[in-house]
């Protein structure tokens, strides 16, 4: 088991054709079920031609119907990206991982109130991608530092988690699947929505879960993990010497009422039983020793 | 981006929200130009700044004779204006701006921010305004009203009405206030702002709403479809380092420690600060290079640091997944060797080609610091530093 992803899933490249496309379908495609994972690409007006094999679609809802596929990547240039997303949504695939950094906040506020109600859930923008190990690579992060194993990782930040995963791998441990969510302020899948999706599945037995400063969603997580969690977990935050002069004027802190630190964040995953680390070089660690 | 509050109140008049009138001048004649062109008998001369906080500063002053302005003009034109944003250097003003005098009866706040929570644009509303909004919210942020808008319906009448209500505003007042947020709000989504605030805003003796001050950011994502807005932007107010590093498509923060830093991430740029802290060092930059950094660009990182006269160590931290060890170590070389580095390099290297990577720095002949893992490098760089 794992979550979102697994061998069985048929993937769909929305922006085969572009340079980043052509070179992370190409990675995808050579990791472990890739060749059966990836099945189709989508770039407009290049429908009929094929991509190391791959069949190209005019429209999501093509390469839909053509190969049932259920999931597709994202790498369309920012100022289109948020319709791309739109059309993943239209097309009622279940799964949209949108890699593409830069997207207008305001496109992404219209793509995320349509996506109220849709049964497809959004992971990113600006993220690595998901990866569940010796199964399926969805995004652009290094395939062969993974491996499968136990322990569930969710991150805002892409390197970050590449760093958790590097860390985790010098301890012995693998993963079940690692989720990068994205560091935009308006997203899809949310730290908690993520730890509820590991908590129910049976192959992961921890979590790391790596947060940045700014908004509430790891408090929001770890109040969650309080009163629901069964698995343990273990956290970093990343911002704690952050200069808070850099922050956006009064109503940047204003909307939070003054929280969103690291320190906050750090404090109150303590408070819900998640224990922290402040070292990032000890996440590995920290999680081996809550394993049992 | 950021842009000054005489740019933000000709956006906001371009959407009928009600401001006092004023007219931005470069010297104190134009200025003595201004005040006789807006009539009356008391102006304000305000600094044009991209910091909050002028008027703690002297930077805003309340002429009441042409003999005032004048002298309150040249006083505030050129002074190296310091306020609690600033940073203790203080910024040079080089702008003013000329307003006719307002009849405040209250002061209020109203803000407008992308709210994580919330996902959507959030309207905030006040009646304790002027300086302390901060405090309010720390310590009664149940006197901040709060409005998610609909992306679609935009702010409605009667949102708008019910916001105008809830900070006081008299019953004469709430049509026009009603029009001033709806405007507010248009201007806002229209123009891809990422903040809007207009602290204070006031109630005028004649029952009016005016936007006494306004500050407005943009989002940079989006400044491709406003090139309007974008020419907006003053290279005098931002950090000469960090427009160097946007040239290149470095994100590079500037901070007061001896330790420079170029990392991959800005998740990992933040936690390698962190880690450098926690080993008793302190960072010079936060510097994330992106996913595709050419060797070009890590040059041009190299030579930002370097600029920086207390730097006493670098510590390259770099996790490659798109970016591979390899480019990156011919970018660390190329960039010490053209710039003839000084001081101590540490680097630590992981991910994809990682053995390629090591072993160019290892036969480069160049005196690299080289590091197993974060915490390694972290405590290599902290020593190096120290010792110079």
């Amino acid at each position: 088991m794992s979550i979102l992803i697994n061998k069985d899933t048929r993937v769909i490249t929305q922006g085969i054709t572009g340079k980043t496309g052509q070179f992370h379908t190409k990675m995808g495609k050579e990791y472990a079920n890739g060749p059966r994972c990836y099945v189709a690409g989508v770039t407009p007006k290049k429908g009929g031609q094929h991509f190391e094999g791959i069949p190209i679609y005019e429209t999501v809802k093509e390469a839909k119907a053509a190969t049932g596929a259920t999931v597709s990547v994202i790498y369309v240039p920012p100022p289109y990206a948020a319709a791309a997303i739109d059309e993943a949504v239209e097309a009622e695939l279940d799964l949209v991982i949108c890699i593409t950094e830069g997207i207008p906040v305001r496109d992404m506020i219209r793509t995320k109130y349509k996506l109220q109600g849709k049964k497809t859930r959004l992971v990113g923008p600006n993220c690595p991608g998901v990866i569940t190990p010796d199964e399926i690579k969805i995004g652009i992060m290094p395939g062969h530092i993974h491996k499968k194993g136990p322990v569930g990782v969710v991150s805002r930040s892409g390197t970050l988690t590449y760093e958790a995963v590097g860390q985790l791998r010098e301890v012995g441990l693998g993963q079940s699947t690692c989720v990068g969510i994205g560091g935009d302020p308006v997203n899809g899948l949310r730290h908690i929505d993520v730890m509820q999706m590991f908590n129910d599945d049976p192959r992961t037995e921890a979590v790391i879960m790596v947060g940045e400063i700014g908004g509430s969603n790891e408090e929001e997580c770890a109040r969650w993990v309080r009163d629901h969690m069964k698995k343990p977990v273990v956290g970093f935050i990343a911002g704690v010497t952050a200069p808070p002069g850099k922050r956006m004027g009064h109503a940047g802190a204003i909307i939070s009422g003054g929280k969103g630190t690291a320190d906050e964040k750090l404090a109150v995953m303590e408070e819900c039983g998640i224990k922290v680390t402040r070292n990032p070089a000890e996440m590995g660690k920290l999680l081996k020793s809550v394993l049992k | 981006m950021k842009i000054h509050e005489y740019q933000a109140k000709e956006i906001l008049r371009r959407y009928g929200v009600a401001t006092p009138r004023g007219i931005p001048c470069f010297s104190v004649d134009e200025a003595i130009a201004a005040a006789s062109k807006l009539g009356g008998k008391v102006w304000v001369v305000k600094a044009q700044i991209h910091a909050g906080g002028r008027g703690k500063g002297g930077g805003v002053k309340l002429a009441r004779s042409p003999d005032e302005l004048r002298q309150y003009a040249g006083q505030i034109l050129g002074m190296q204006l310091k306020t609690p944003q600033t940073g203790p250097e203080g910024q040079k003003v080089r702008r003013l701006l000329v307003e006719e005098g307002a009849d405040i009866r209250k002061e209020l706040y109203v803000g407008m921010v992308v709210d994580r929570a919330s996902q959507r644009v959030v309207l905030m509303a006040s009646s304790e305004g002027g300086m302390d909004i901060e405090e309010v919210a720390a310590h009664t942020p149940e006197k901040i009203y709060k409005v998610a808008v609909d992306p679609m319906a935009g702010l409605t009448d009667a949102e708008a009405e019910m916001l105008a209500r809830k900070i006081g505003l008299p019953d004469k007042a709430l049509g026009q206030a009603r029009d001033f947020m709806k405007g507010l709000y248009r201007a806002f989504d229209e123009t891809d702002a990422s903040l809007a605030e207009i602290n204070p805003l006031i109630l005028t003796g004649d029952d009016r709403v005016l936007a006494l001050d306004a500050k407005m950011n943009f989002d940079d994502n989006a400044l491709f479809r406003h090139p309007d807005i974008a020419a907006m932007r003053d290279l005098d107010e931002e950090d000469p380092a960090e427009i160097e590093a946007s040239k290149y498509d470095l994100s590079y923060i500037s901070l007061d420690g001896d330790i420079g830093c170029l990392v991959n991430g800005a998740g990992l740029a933040m936690a390698t600060m962190d880690i450098i802290k926690l080993y008793g060092g302190s960072p010079a930059n936060f510097l994330d290079v992106g996913g595709g950094a050419s060797t070009e660009k890590v040059t041009e990182a190299f030579k930002i640091m370097l600029r920086n006269p207390r730097l006493r160590a670098i510590l390259v931290n770099i996790f490659g997944g798109i970016m591979k060890c390899d480019v990156i170590a011919q970018g660390v070389v190329t960039a010490a060797r053209e710039v003839s580095l000084k001081v101590p390099l540490v680097v630590r290297l992981e991910g994809t080609n990682v053995d390629l990577g090591k072993k160019i720095l290892a036969e480069s002949g160049l005196p690299i610091i080289s590091a197993s893992n974060m915490a390694d490098a972290a405590q290599k760089v902290v020593a190096a530093a120290k010792s110079q």
